[in-house]
């Protein structure tokens, strides 16, 4: 079994053994039951995100993305571990730190940098920006900046697969703050109530923006928290991306055969700070080195390296195509062009109204 | 023609939608079993089944915000919430997610949902339960508020929610699921959103209002028609949009305005049709454009207290007969 902790639905897990993890690079996740393929995929995929993340965090100091701008780094073993849970099918919603979840859910590097320049070819068109990646063709149904936002639209989500039927399962991404808020117990119940095909997944990263877990919530060990709704919990440690996969995939897939809510808890590190513009002061030097001596990517990358997967050429090779590719969706983004004011009266309404008001800021209400 | 209750051409035009289209649901509290606090969904669940009436538990934010997620997968979920004071509750769902899904995301999914809620006072519920707040809802692009003053129009207007693409918000009136009008029998009309009417012509002055006070306003006017005063009642029915248009034509005729509203004076809705009025007939105007609107306090639940703190029939025919003698029309 994978070295996750589990809660059942109405009882109390055992000692889970503290807070921090062990740093052995040890999982239950065997090499040698994957193939070279996949593992070499996933190591591109986590590097990938891990260099848009990096170009996007440079774009943004260089004042070409604005807004706010939480990046992923850090976090990319358990991004794409959760994406191979899901199928195409199945919907994804999640918080704002969302660049790595669209591109894991099927967006474009390019409409994902488009979006985050504000560029008419971005994914939502340059009307969201770096917290609202959205595409309805990949089922990633929204980033989303207001925390716990998210909870009530992926239960309704899953609301309406239930109505029809369906066989897809909605997967609700949240940080570990996101936790404490009321959506956080209003959905888990009705979730748990109506019988929802929803895996709900808490990133614990320690932290909401600088308070930890231990000053924010009662119950620090998260994946309990779904016991007051008799929904099953298991952490999973973030930094493994096998791991990850395992335990999404099967929470993923008793949520689709039961027809009911499962919880999923992803310890992971943070490698910079809450956003673009935060130098994270609030961390000591101590839990700098931890995060560092943490981080996902290399982690992988030494592991199929001593495992002789990842050939000194072979990560030559994939290390040109992401840089290629971030390359190209900077460019492409950069030579996009940027939203025409005359559509700004485009999106407000789905149905077309009366009256609609059309108004710009100097305009007389009534023009003659 | 049948003449019915505005509760029961809710009812009517709900079940009606039912059958119609299979994707309409209705969530809410004590909806079901209860048959709703105002039994406006009275039946619905026996003849349904729990699959399309649910019952909610009290977790406004959570299954108004579950019904905005069900209408992005194509659902038509109309939300009952008990009264428009606990959609304070569910505030963040409708402002935050419900109104900017469709815009935010660049037009890739619509949001076709109804909240159903009523307003009111009068009921001698106190403070927390009697409060005229659609303003905060009207205030906001992305959604559409709509507020009937009559049966007819509470089956017209919430066929056209129901029907149209975005979330809409049904702003219903305590005073008013009792209050009987005509409808047509096998209605099938749909309201045009982001209308008002003018509902009774008149030459002397013209009376704006919406719901309660669309209603009150009507009867005024007819009590006043006897005094040989001409009022031409404009009803709002849509709150956003708003059709200026239609508000600003009526006061160029007759030349000066009382607006009746039902929520507190102070940046309330009457602010905005004034400043409306202002803006669109200027030249027009014999007299400024008075307000009648609840007095500005946490409405007391002792009876004397609370009839004096809102709008009555009497306020709005003083307010009539002061805007006319200002202006120098005789009063009757
Ligand atoms: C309702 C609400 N309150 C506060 C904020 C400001 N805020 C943005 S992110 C954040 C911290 C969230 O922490 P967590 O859920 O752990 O997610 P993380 O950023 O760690 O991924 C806060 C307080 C917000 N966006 N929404
Ligand atoms: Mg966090």
């Amino acid at each position: 079994m994978a070295d996750t902790a589990k809660a059942k639905g109405g009882g109390t897990a055992g000692s889970t053994g503290g807070r921090r993890r062990s740093r052995k690079d040890d999982t239950s996740s065997r090499l040698a039951d994957e193939t070279p393929e996949t593992l070499l995929d996933f190591y591109r995929q986590m590097l990938l995100i891990r260099r848009f993340e990096e170009r996007t965090g440079q774009a943004y100091t260089q004042a070409r993305i604005g807004g706010y701008c939480h990046l992923n780094l850090g976090e990319e073993a358990t991004v794409v571990g959760l994406m191979q849970a899901l199928r195409e099918s199945d919907y994804l919603f999640t918080n704002y730190r969302d660049h790595g979840y669209a591109i894991g859910k099927g967006m474009s590097a390019r409409e994902v940098m488009a979006e985050l320049y504000g560029r008419s070819t971005g994914v939502s068109k340059g009307w969201g920006g770096s917290m609202h990646m959205f595409d309805t063709k990949t089922r990633m149904l929204g980033g989303y900046g207001i925390v716990g936002g998210q909870l009530p639209l992926a239960t309704g989500a899953a609301l309406a697969v239930s109505y029809r039927g369906g066989d897809e399962v909605v997967m609700c991404q949240m940080g570990d703050g996101t936790t404490n808020i009321g959506a956080w117990h209003e959905s888990l119940n009705i979730a748990a109530l109506w019988n929802l095909p929803i895996v709900y997944v808490v990133i614990n990263n320690f932290t909401g923006m600088g308070t930890t877990v231990e000053r924010s919530s009662a119950e620090p060990d998260l994946y309990k928290r779904g016991s007051a709704f008799r929904i099953e919990g298991e952490r999973v440690d973030g930094r493994d991306v096998l791991a990850v996969r395992d335990a999404a995939t099967r929470l993923v897939e008793k949520a689709r055969s039961e027809q009911r809510p499962y919880l999923l808890e992803a310890t992971s590190y943070r490698l910079k700070g809450h956003s673009v513009v935060d130098p994270a002061k609030y961390r000591t030097q101590e839990q700098i080195e931890e995060a560092r001596a943490n981080d996902p990517v290399l982690a992988f990358e030494h592991r199929l390296e001593q495992a002789g997967i990842l050939t000194e050429d072979k990560k030559q090779e994939i290390a040109e195509s992401v840089r290629a590719e971030v390359a190209d969706a900077a460019d492409f983004a950069e030579n996009s062009p940027h939203p025409e004011v005359s559509t700004l009266f485009d999106y407000t309404y789905a149905t077309p109204v009366a009256n609609e008001s059309r108004r710009m800021p100097a305009d007389p209400v009534f023009a003659e | 023609m049948s003449v019915i209750t505005y509760r029961q051409a809710l009812r009517d035009t709900l079940r009606a939608e039912m059958h119609r289209d299979e994707n309409v649901i209705l969530l809410g509290e004590e909806i079901g079993v209860f048959e709703g606090s105002y039994k406006i969904t009275e039946g619905l669940l026996n003849e349904f089944g729990e699959r399309r009436v649910r019952d909610t538990p009290i977790a406004e934010e959570g299954f108004v915000g579950a019904a905005v997620g069900a209408a992005m997968l194509g659902l038509r979920p109309v939300v009952e919430l008990m009264t428009i004071n606990f959609s304070l509750i569910a505030i963040d769902q409708i402002i935050n997610h419900a109104a900017k899904i469709y815009g935010m995301f660049g037009g890739q999914n619509s949001v076709p949902m109804v909240i159903r809620t009523p307003g009111g006072g009068g009921q001698q519920l106190g403070a927390t339960h009697s409060q005229n707040i659609e303003l905060f809802y009207a205030f906001v692009p992305g959604l559409k508020v709509l507020a009937p003053s009559t049966p007819a129009e509470a089956a017209s207007m919430l066929r056209a929610a129901i029907r149209d693409d975005d979330p809409v918000l049904l702003l219903e009136n305590l005073g008013l699921y009792n209050t009987k009008g005509e409808v047509p029998d096998d209605d099938e009309s749909v309201a045009e959103i982001g209308r008002a009417a003018v509902t009774r012509e008149g030459s002397d002055i013209t009376l704006i209002g919406y719901s309660r006070m669309a209603a009150l306003g009507t009867q005024v006017a007819e009590a006043l028609a006897k005094e040989d005063i001409s009022v031409e009642v404009v009803d709002l029915r849509s709150l956003r949009p708003l059709d200026r248009q239609t508000i600003v034509d009526s006061v160029k005729k007759t030349g000066c305005a009382v607006v009746a509203e039902d929520d507190w004076l102070t940046y309330g809705i009457g602010a905005e049709i004034a400043a409306s009025i202002q803006e669109g007939a200027f030249d027009y105007l014999d007299a400024p454009v008075r307000r009648v609107a609840m007095a500005e306090v946490p409405l007391p639940y002792a009876k004397p207290l609370e009839n004096a703190a809102l709008p009555s029939t009497e306020s709005v025919t003083t307010a009539i007969k002061e805007t006319l003698s200002a202006v120098g029309k005789r009063v009757g």
